[in-house]
């Protein structure tokens, strides 16, 4: 893997005088810092120094919560859609309903339905297309007496689609909704 | 085709008797492929430097590497010369019209000390036997690589009348393992810096008009949210986290406010919004996918993808909102709108049989012209004097850049070693 190398941002502004024929010495004044952190030029245009955010990802986990136990059917999460389908299929019909209860006796528990897509086509329009299939989770969700209020519908498009597909078979585990529950 | 920038290098100035050790990171690779027919050929020579000097950025090469890139500059090869003059009083110019060179550059490096250089070039007519340009620039060592970009802008512009924008900056995702980088280089793909990072995807990447900010589309609250980035701060705030998603950011021209694009648990509809994360309207009511959207230059109407037809097509729509009105109707998928500097022209991205490629529509004529091979491009953006289009695509499974020039003929391939990179988008230049 190539490794991000950090350019040392010394490169503050273009400090760049033009003189038009002859050539003569410009005289130039000096607003390079020189030093190698981040810094922002006096103008604001044409900087350079560029000030890195990293965003840190969090996980926990509980061994005590049904929705993390492989032997309950609540740690199904995943509902898988035909090709440029968004109907929720009868085999994942369990799944919806487990769910169903469980967000229907624990009225504080929210829940995130991301739809996802495969890899074809472009990423926004994509993640619309992986926004229906959330969409029709969430419907039959409400069908099952589930409230909007516990229920919000988001889409990866192709972002999390496995990019190594060469056969329908790997293409329809990237067309599916994951059902995540908030603090997840 | 020819390889250029193979290696990443660290670079070494000695300067007097300071040391001054720094890191590039010659990241992406430039393959070029094509050629117009009428280009300029020139001769980009060597700059003396002085002794002590090792570098390995070298001007003339940057130089020349620029305007190869461009498509409109044969960059003649100088090796064979007996003489390779560095000042205008060593030029025998019969040497250089027997080489057929319409013009040439000379040019040396002087240390000034204290860590500083003075570079000096002339942009010389070799039929007339004149002087085009003559400039010194007082640098830091660190700034080769910016200079020679000012000095590539300016042979540009001297020799074809428009504006140089070698001195540009790109941005794009740099999917590296398991983690997604916002990362903005310069425009032949060195001087890499991280921007923003996340194990969570991060899309979208969109420019403020004045380059100094960046919006863009972060997973990290398992959800896509709309972040607002300055670059020179880093500081970073959410412009939209309305319920369901919130993305596809893309700025009105005078940076006030932009179009977004949010779900509220339904199907994406396009919204705009003030910079400051206020002033929230809906522009399109349909009951379909509405998406991509994109301000036209003038700043009145925003281009966008439907598929209220069916099949996705561009349709645009009054900024204020209002009806909206097709724009393609060749090909049954027609997605990713972004227009030149212009606004004369329209770059998307086409589905041709399967493939998936760049393709220009003259907005004054309807007149489309499919520019890049596929089949999996995505994401046209143009340079800021319209002439190329860089895009996303696929090499062996793996994202990479790749650049087309807008008349069609000049391609050319930026490939990141390692990386998983998409989503380019060129910055504006500054006014």
């Amino acid at each position: 893997m190539n490794n991000k190398v950090w350019m040392s941002l010394a490169m503050v502004m273009f400090l760049v005088a033009c003189k038009s024929t002859p050539v003569t010495p410009a005289k130039v004044e000096d607003k390079s810092s020189g030093s190698s952190t981040a810094a922002s030029s006096s103008d604001g245009s044409d900087a350079n120094g560029i000030k890195e955010v990293n965003i840190d990802g969090n996980a926990n986990n509980d061994a005590n919560n049904p929705l993390r136990d492989p032997n309950n059917i609540l740690s199904k999460r995943n509902i898988y859609f035909d090709f440029n389908s968004d109907a929720v299929k009868a085999e994942f019909r369990p799944i919806v309903e487990a769910h169903a209860q469980y967000l229907k006796s624990h009225q504080d528990a929210k829940v995130i339905l991301q739809g996802n897509t495969d890899e074809r086509g472009t990423r926004e329009y994509n993640l619309s297309l992986g926004q229906r299939r959330s969409v029709a989770v969430k419907k039959a969700l409400n069908l099952l007496g589930v409230q909007d209020t516990q229920i919000e519908t988001v889409s990866y498009g192709e972002e999390k689609a496995n990019v190594n597909c060469a056969d329908e078979d790997c293409f329809q585990q990237n067309r599916r909704v994951d059902v995540v529950y908030q603090g997840e | 085709m020819k390889v250029f920038n193979q290696h990443m290098l660290a670079l070494l100035f000695l300067v007097a008797s300071i040391v001054t050790s720094l890191q590039a990171n010659a990241a992406l690779e430039i393959e070029i492929s094509g050629g117009g027919a009428q280009q300029i050929p020139v001769a980009i020579l060597p700059f003396a430097e002085p002794a002590g000097i090792s570098s390995k950025d070298n001007l003339h090469e940057i130089i020349a590497a620029d305007l190869k890139r461009s498509g409109l500059f044969r960059v003649l090869e100088t090796r064979g010369m007996a003489n390779l003059p560095t000042a205008v009083s060593q030029v025998k110019y019969a040497e250089w019209s027997a080489l057929q060179a319409q013009a040439m550059t000379v040019g040396h490096v002087e240390s000034l000390g204290g860590g500083r250089l003075k570079v000096t070039f002339q942009l010389l007519d070799v039929l007339k036997q004149t002087q085009l340009i003559g400039m010194d620039y007082q640098i830091a060592p660190t700034q080769i690589r910016a200079t020679a970009h000012k000095i590539a802008d300016a042979i540009y512009e001297k020799l074809t009348g428009q504006r140089g924008d070698f001195s540009s900056r790109i941005a794009y995702i740099n999917k590296i393992g398991k983690r997604y980088t916002l990362q903005v280089s310069d425009a032949d793909g060195y001087n890499a810096q991280n921007v923003v990072s996340s194990n969570e995807p991060i899309i979208s990447p969109a420019w403020s008009p004045d380059g100094t900010k960046m919006a863009y589309v972060s997973f990290e609250k398992k959800k896509p949210i709309v972040y607002v980035q300055s670059l020179t701060t880093g500081d970073r705030k959410i412009l939209a986290n309305y319920k369901g998603n919130n993305s596809a950011p893309a700025w009105s021209p005078d940076g006030s406010k932009l179009a977004i694009v949010l779900t509220y648990g339904a199907n994406s509809q396009i919204y705009t919004i003030s910079a400051d994360g206020g002033d929230l309207r809906q522009v399109t009511k349909s009951n379909a996918i509405d998406t991509e959207p994109a301000f036209s230059p003038d700043g009145k109407f925003i281009y966008f993808t439907s598929d209220r037809g069916g099949r996705p097509q561009i349709y645009k729509v009054s900024a204020g909102g209002g009806d909206a009105t097709r724009v393609t109707f060749e090909g049954a998928y027609n997605v990713s709108p972004r227009f030149s500097p212009d606004g004369r022209y329209l770059a998307y991205i086409r589905n041709d049989g399967g493939k998936f490629r760049v393709a220009l529509q003259d907005l004054s004529n309807g007149q489309v012209q499919l520019l890049s091979e596929g089949a999996q491009d995505e994401s046209p953006s143009f340079s800021p004097n319209g002439r190329v289009i860089l895009y996303a695509t696929k090499v062996r499974g793996k994202g990479s850049l790749a650049a087309v020039s807008s008349d069609g003929r000049v391609r050319q391939r930026l490939s990141e070693s390692g990386g998983d990179v998409r989503e380019p988008a060129w910055a504006p230049m500054a006014k």
